[in-house]
């Protein structure tokens, strides 16, 4: 099989397996377990397409997040319009904030640690923003009444949430799918590996690396939007906060940068880890960041290729390692 | 608009809290300029820095000025362990794979904190945490705290330090070696890993330092550091990263910025323009006002 096939099969086996899931439990439980497993798939892939495929960090990915989610919430209670319709436009407004902040960044040359300070700074600029200005809530928040109807975006079990959810991360695996595969990824890949090399046969850095963040920012501009539809709620800390960022961060780069399942691999593991230690410690405050920060430590100095990277040692290249 | 002395009091009280802001940035850079990595890490310490004279104050009922003696060497030991045992290990001498490590290293630290501390956000009780002093001629009388006055004055005092010890003393002519060349110094029998470890042990004495100064007129909480690392983060920026005098001047500049953006603009606004200058001279002038073009 070639590798378009081999993606395809792969992405249509997953969609297939986890949308029967609703199917076989009613349990609330596992339900909400499922749509929050997903959830972080689809940070950490939305992340991946930037970090992992274009090589370029971002400390501030809350922003595309807070992004969308303040668009859902906003055209819902200022302006009326379905939630069905604001999901997409909520994409595409955390599009366009990428589009502005990746040609802001490029434009400049700003790559490395550089650019992880400036995206982690534009996400802080906006959480101050809105904590000050009316109609964003300012510290209140904004809260979505409850109005339990599908032409609402409000199901009535887990189910329809999980379905949501779903296709949402079968977009962002598509979205990586066609970067593995297309030339417009080759570019990318090529950009990350080596700008100037890319450069003399002919490839626009700054083209590619900001369509990536567009990219990017509208995957996670549609996990914020779906974060509201849950929740019903939003304020600047859920918003812009470091912890969407890390989470994101986290799980790409746990479960390998750069592949398609990988990110997936990671977001999971970790969700099942935070979940165990909840068990076994019960409600710590904090406990679940501790986890992720010394994973993210731990897997950065044993194992840089992520979880994913372990299918690709074979006894041989172990003791070539060592 | 406003009276001249309110606007004088806000320069004096932006200048001394940016005195404290070029402390915390005088590690940063020094970490930068040697090892040219960001420590990301760096809010995260200082807070761990502001527990740890909070704990001997309540604790042990020790001034936070008399644990300066404490408080400086266990963060020297503290920069120079996470140097030597964690991120030289993590590296694999790649820069993005230390700003992810400092990065997890600061989740770590702060919600050890939280869980250890709480999320309440805690002050501790000087006789002299109110103690205002008056300056200026009998006229136009400023009235500035007194513990910010000692940060400024230790401001001062700890950069002068600093740059005798880079530029007297044989660690910093073996820093300065190795910043310059790495392999170069290695070959002259320099330990690299070990002037490594000392530099980072340097800037979190840094952090230490100016935890005992700032703790006296300011607060700990877990989340504290964030608000400093962007500010630190600004100042290096600013300054020219690897410039100490840039980081003393910058610290100062963005101490008065935040003073005169807060008495303008309001408390939480006047952030703004504070990450509205590190945004500009990310992007326009990246090498700061003070560091070499590259």
């Amino acid at each position: 099989m070639t590798q378009v096939r081999k993606d395809i099969f792969s992405i249509a086996l997953f969609v297939w397996i986890v949308a029967a899931i609703p199917f076989f439990t009613h349990s609330g439980v596992v339900l909400n377990f499922v749509m929050m497993a997903l959830f972080a798939c689809l940070i950490a892939q939305a992340w991946n397409v930037l970090g992992g495929f274009g090589g370029q960090f971002s400390f501030g990915h809350a922003l595309f997040f807070g992004i969308g989610a303040y668009f859902q919430a906003i055209a819902q209670l200022s302006w009326g319009w379905s939630p069905w319709l604001a999901l997409p436009a909520a994409m595409l407004m955390a599009a366009l904030v990428g589009a502005w902040v990746g040609a802001l960044s490029f434009r400049y040359g700003l790559k490395g640690s550089y650019f992880a300070l400036v995206t982690l700074a534009f996400a802080e600029v906006f959480r101050i923003v809105c904590l000050s200005v009316p109609f964003t809530g300012a510290g209140v928040g904004l809260m979505l009444p409850l109005k339990e109807s599908v032409g609402n975006m409000q199901f009535g079990s887990r189910a329809g949430f999980v379905w949501l959810m779903l296709g949402l991360v079968t977009l962002a695996l598509c979205v990586t799918a066609y970067l593995r595969n297309s030339r417009f990824g080759a570019y990318l890949q090529a950009v990350r590996d080596n700008e100037d090399a890319a450069r003399a046969v002919g490839v626009n850095p700054f083209h590619v690396k900001t369509w990536a963040t567009v990219l990017s920012g509208g995957l996670m501009g549609s996990a914020g939007a779906f974060y509201v539809q849950v929740f019903q709620y939003i304020d600047p800390a859920i918003g812009f906060g470091s912890h969407t960022s890390v989470e994101a961060l986290v799980g790409a780069i746990v479960g390998g940068m750069g592949t398609l399942w990988g990110p997936i691999l990671g977001a999971l593991a970790l969700h099942v880890l935070a979940d165990v230690t909840r068990n076994l410690f019960g409600q710590m405050p904090g406990i679940n960041m501790i986890i992720y920060g010394s994973v993210l430590i731990v897997i950065v100095m044993f194992l840089p290729r992520g979880i994913a990277g372990l299918a690709s040692y074979t006894p041989k290249s172990w003791r070539r390692n060592d | 608009m406003f009276d001249a002395s309110i606007l004088l009091s806000a320069l004096l009280n932006g200048l001394t809290t940016g005195a404290v802001y070029a402390l915390i940035a005088l590690g940063l850079t020094l970490i930068y300029g040697v090892l040219h990595i960001i420590n990301f890490a760096h809010g995260a310490s200082l807070m761990m820095a502001l527990y740890g004279v909070y704990a001997l104050k309540e604790r042990w009922g020790i001034d936070p000025y008399v644990a300066l003696p404490i408080m400086v060497p266990a963060m020297f030991v503290l920069g120079y362990a996470m140097q030597r045992i964690v991120i030289n290990r993590a590296s694999h001498g790649k820069d993005e794979n230390i700003l992810l490590v400092t990065l997890g290293l600061s989740i770590v630290m702060e919600n050890f904190a939280l869980l250890f501390f709480k999320s309440d956000t805690r002050t501790i009780e000087t006789a002299y945490t109110l103690t205002t002093v008056a300056i200026g001629p009998e006229a136009a009388q400023v009235m500035v705290s007194l513990p910010k006055l000692v940060a400024f004055a230790g401001a001062l005092v700890v950069s002068a330090l600093l740059i005798v010890i880079l530029q007297r003393t044989d660690l910093g002519r073996a820093i300065r070696a190795v910043a310059k060349e790495k392999q170069g110094a290695r070959l002259m029998g320099i330990d690299v890993e070990h002037v490594y470890a000392m530099c980072f042990g340097l800037g979190l004495a840094c952090l230490g330092a100016a935890a005992c100064f700032l703790l006296p007129a300011y607060y700990v909480n877990p989340q504290v550091g964030n608000g400093f690392v962007l500010v630190a983060f600004t100042v290096v920026v600013l300054g020219g990263m690897g410039s100490f005098a840039g980081a003393l001047l910058g610290g100062l500049l963005i101490g008065v910025v935040e003073s005169f953006g807060g008495l303008f603009l309001g408390e939480s606004l006047g952030q703004v323009g504070i990450f509205v200058i590190f945004i500009g001279v990310l992007l326009l002038r990246p090498e700061g006002f003070f560091g070499a073009k590259t």
